[in-house]
């Protein structure tokens, strides 16, 4: 029924209903990750406002859109304004030909990725205005940062995009999801999805590559002077933002809303595989979730390091292999394999070249020893004087 | 002139030897960056003026004095039994060091001879205080390398030592229990059981935390090698405590000059062979293990007997000057005390270790990324209280 009710819906009042279905999920992101991070340290997370916190996300919806926006001093104010706008826009655009079943889709386009890759790079303009006109060095610290970022991690992420628009030989996104129903790409592209997915966080700037609005250097970063309801827009944003990386993953690689079998047919299958996508959807989020309470944040030298060095060429190689596999039409295990391969390879590098292990640099000493090293010795043998 | 935006911009209140009249002719400008007094990860007040090229730090200065409250000052107005409560104050983090450090002192100018109970209990107080500090230190360190879960593990543990200090001494911090002769009054009688369960759930906890964190290649890569201080320089500066046994110096005062009944236990010194971040870091992990080793060794020898020595009510030491050092969780306190033969100190002069260890930044921030500076400053593990007294 919510089908044929989605089906008759007009195509000029859709992007409403889509706005409503984005802000529900940002709310409901927001609550889980308290939750998920709550439990993973030990705490029980927001309890007093609803069951188990459950309405806590309105309550701070509330909160923000009373509190009072504060426009610094030196801020040049129309840029000021107008940067909330630039990252959110972009956020939400993607979402248009985002399908979250084969038939929940505000307008499936036939070049979708390609529009996917390009709306995305818009929202780096938002950030690095926001820490421009806010006229702290914070936030302008923080600005420069996410454009270096955000620009850098552009790569590997488009490039892991066109590898599978390689093997899917398409860049409408549900084509890409139905080629996909025999088995998912990440089979056939696990370090395509790995890439994916690692560029992805850095694309969103979350941990360990949420070094833009890292709290403790630089305190907030772009959103430093922000507060009340614009401060809100960028973190819905964000938030959108990551679950539009976790569908991505899911469409790309996961294989999206396809079902290991499908009792069900015509409508009720389109309905319940959206429901299929949707918890897809959320594992992956709950993983973003996962590394953002047990990691620390890297530095901004390591971060491109690890872009330019690693991923980068990393990719490439994919391409590369993708292409070969493709031009010979060699069997699709060839590729998986070659794909685990150039996995391996990579990682003994990093191994190699980060030099991090975790060996104990620590000698103890015995009290005893040092005792009967010398009374008055104090055991400062190198002084001199 | 600078402007921003279109808006003259005015520095005030920062030194500055930049030369605005020809910004022209020069290649770039160092901005210059105020981190603190009011900065997430400043611990406490400091304030840090950073002149940055990029991200890397060119110049840094940093300023104290905004918790300065002159406690030093005040002790020369108080009673010595008034005194203990100032010095809990000193250092926040360590409140049973400190008033040790000050009886300690008081003590030694007195010749006083403190029974052996008490003496045991004071002991194993203070190293449960230096597991509580350095749980403290575990978690904020995290904090500054952008990990947000081990503060949550480090202050859990905190919080079951200072459960058991509150049995003690009726106070979560600032007890006021270590007396000049002794201790304020006797432990309960469960409090062998008490502080052996503690231990066992502290050994399993510390394990907890220590793979929590210090296995993570991320926090590896953030620490190694990060605000290296050689040996030589590390002596040069007077750094002390974990700090200058990150840099490979087996020096504590609880070995090399020690007080009360240290040299009964048999315990490890860990110690450092690089001097970085990491190296400062896993000293005070490995710490808190050798703590509990002489907790439960101080438990095993403990017996019945008198908490008090021979004091008067009024304390009144002889006229003549002393200087004692002990071995807080921020390294070697010292206590420089002179008194006139009055009931109260003449001079009272804290040597504090998170000071001498401080001086050491200006240093180790040379050439190093914005980033780092946080995970550096973290590493020295300060305490402004102590810094500014």
């Amino acid at each position: 029924m919510i089908v044929e009710i989605f089906n008759n819906f007009p195509y000029i009042f859709r992007p409403s209903l889509l706005l409503l279905f984005l802000t529900i999920t940002v709310l409901f992101l927001t609550w889980l990750e308290r939750k998920t991070l709550a439990k993973i340290q030990m705490r029980m997370g927001p309890m007093f406002v609803g069951f188990h916190g459950t309405l806590q996300p309105i309550a701070d919806a509330i909160k923000l859109a009373l509190k009072e926006d504060i426009l610094p001093l030196w801020s040049n104010k129309q840029i000021y304004w107008f940067a909330p706008i630039a990252v959110f826009v972009p956020a939400f655009l993607i979402w248009v030909t985002l399908p979250i079943s084969n038939v929940f889709v505000v307008r499936n386009l036939e070049l979708g990725l390609f529009y996917i890759v390009s709306i995305s790079v818009l929202s780096v303009l938002g950030m690095v205005l926001a820490g421009w006109s806010s006229a702290n060095k914070y936030a302008f610290l923080g600005g420069v940062r996410a454009a270096g970022q955000l620009i850098s991690y552009e790569i590997p992420f488009i490039m892991a995009i066109l590898s599978i628009a390689m093997i899917s030989k398409s860049l409408n996104l549900i084509t890409i999801v139905e080629n996909q129903s025999s088995f998912p790409n990440i089979l056939v592209q696990p370090i395509g999805a790995l890439i994916f997915f690692l560029s992805g966080l850095a694309e969103i700037g979350r941990t360990p590559f949420d070094i833009h609005h890292a709290e403790s250097e630089v305190a907030g970063g772009p959103f430093i002077e922000y507060s009340g309801a614009h401060w809100s827009v960028f973190f819905l944003a964000e938030y959108i933002n990551t679950f539009t990386v976790a569908a991505l993953v899911v469409l790309l690689y996961f294989g999206g809303w396809n079902w290991p079998t499908m009792p069900f047919e015509g409508n009720t299958h389109s309905f319940l595989s959206a429901l299929w996508f949707l918890f897809k959807c959320y594992l992956v989020v709950l993983l973003i979730f996962w590394i953002r309470g047990t990691s620390p944040r890297l530095r901004i030298d390591q971060l491109m390091s690890f872009c330019w060095k690693l991923l980068a060429p990393l990719s490439f190689a994919n391409i590369i292999v993708t292409g070969f596999i493709l031009y010979y039409k060699l069997p699709w295990v060839i590729l998986s394999v070659s794909s685990i391969l150039l996995l391996i390879v990579a990682l003994y590098f990093i191994r190699k070249k980060t030099n991090t292990s975790p060996q104990k640099t620590i000698k103890l000493y015995s009290a005893n020893e040092l005792r009967a090293a010398g009374k008055n010795n104090s055991g400062l043998e190198t002084n001199n004087d | 002139m600078i402007t921003m935006n279109g808006k003259k911009m005015q520095f005030s209140n920062i030194s500055t030897d930049i030369n605005l009249d020809n910004l022209e002719n020069q290649d770039s400008l160092d901005v210059i960056v105020n981190m603190g007094p009011q900065h997430p990860s400043t611990h406490g007040v400091f304030r840090l003026v950073l002149w940055i090229d990029g991200e890397i730090i060119t110049k840094a200065e940093p300023h104290i004095g905004y918790l300065h409250r002159g406690s030093e000052k005040l002790c020369e107005s108080e009673l010595y039994s008034q005194v203990i409560s100032l010095f809990d104050r000193i250092d926040y983090l360590a409140n049973l060091n400190m008033e040790l450090g000050f009886c300690a002192a008081v003590e030694k100018l007195m010749e006083i001879d403190i029974p052996d109970r008490a003496w045991y209990i004071r002991t194993i107080l203070c190293e449960l205080n230096r597991i509580a500090s350095h749980l403290l230190f575990y978690g904020v360190f995290g904090l500054d390398a952008g990990a947000m879960t081990p503060v949550l593990y480090g202050f859990r543990d905190r919080e079951k030592i200072q459960s058991v200090f509150e049995s003690v001494t009726g106070a979560r911090m600032m007890h006021n229990f270590i007396r000049i002769g002794g201790l304020k009054e006797d432990v309960g009688n469960d409090f062998k059981k008490d502080v052996t369960k503690l231990l066992s759930t502290l050994k399993t906890s510390i394990d907890e935390c220590d793979e929590l964190l210090s296995g993570n290649e991320v926090f590896l890569a953030r620490t190694k090698g990060i605000g290296t201080i050689e040996r030589q320089t590390a002596l040069d500066y007077g750094l002390s405590g974990p700090t200058l046994r990150g840099s490979g110096i087996p020096e504590d005062i609880r070995i090399s000059d020690p007080y009360g009944i240290y040299d009964r236990f048999d315990f490890k010194i860990p110690v450092g062979t690089v001097g970085d971040s990491w190296d400062r870091y896993y000293v005070r992990v490995e710490e808190m293990r050798q703590s509990i080793s002489i907790i439960e060794q101080a438990l095993a020898q403990m017996d019945e007997g008198p908490i008090l020595g021979n004091v008067r009510r009024l304390i009144k030491p002889p006229k003549g000057e002393v200087y004692t050092r002990t071995e807080t969780p921020r390294g070697d306190f010292g206590v420089f005390l002179v008194s006139d033969g009055s009931d109260k100190p003449y001079r009272v002069k804290v040597r504090a270790p998170s000071f001498s260890n401080l001086l050491a930044l200006t240093k180790m921030l040379e050439n190093s990324y914005v980033a780092d500076s946080v995970v550096i400053l973290g590493s020295l593990d300060i305490v402004m209280g102590e810094v500014d007294r």
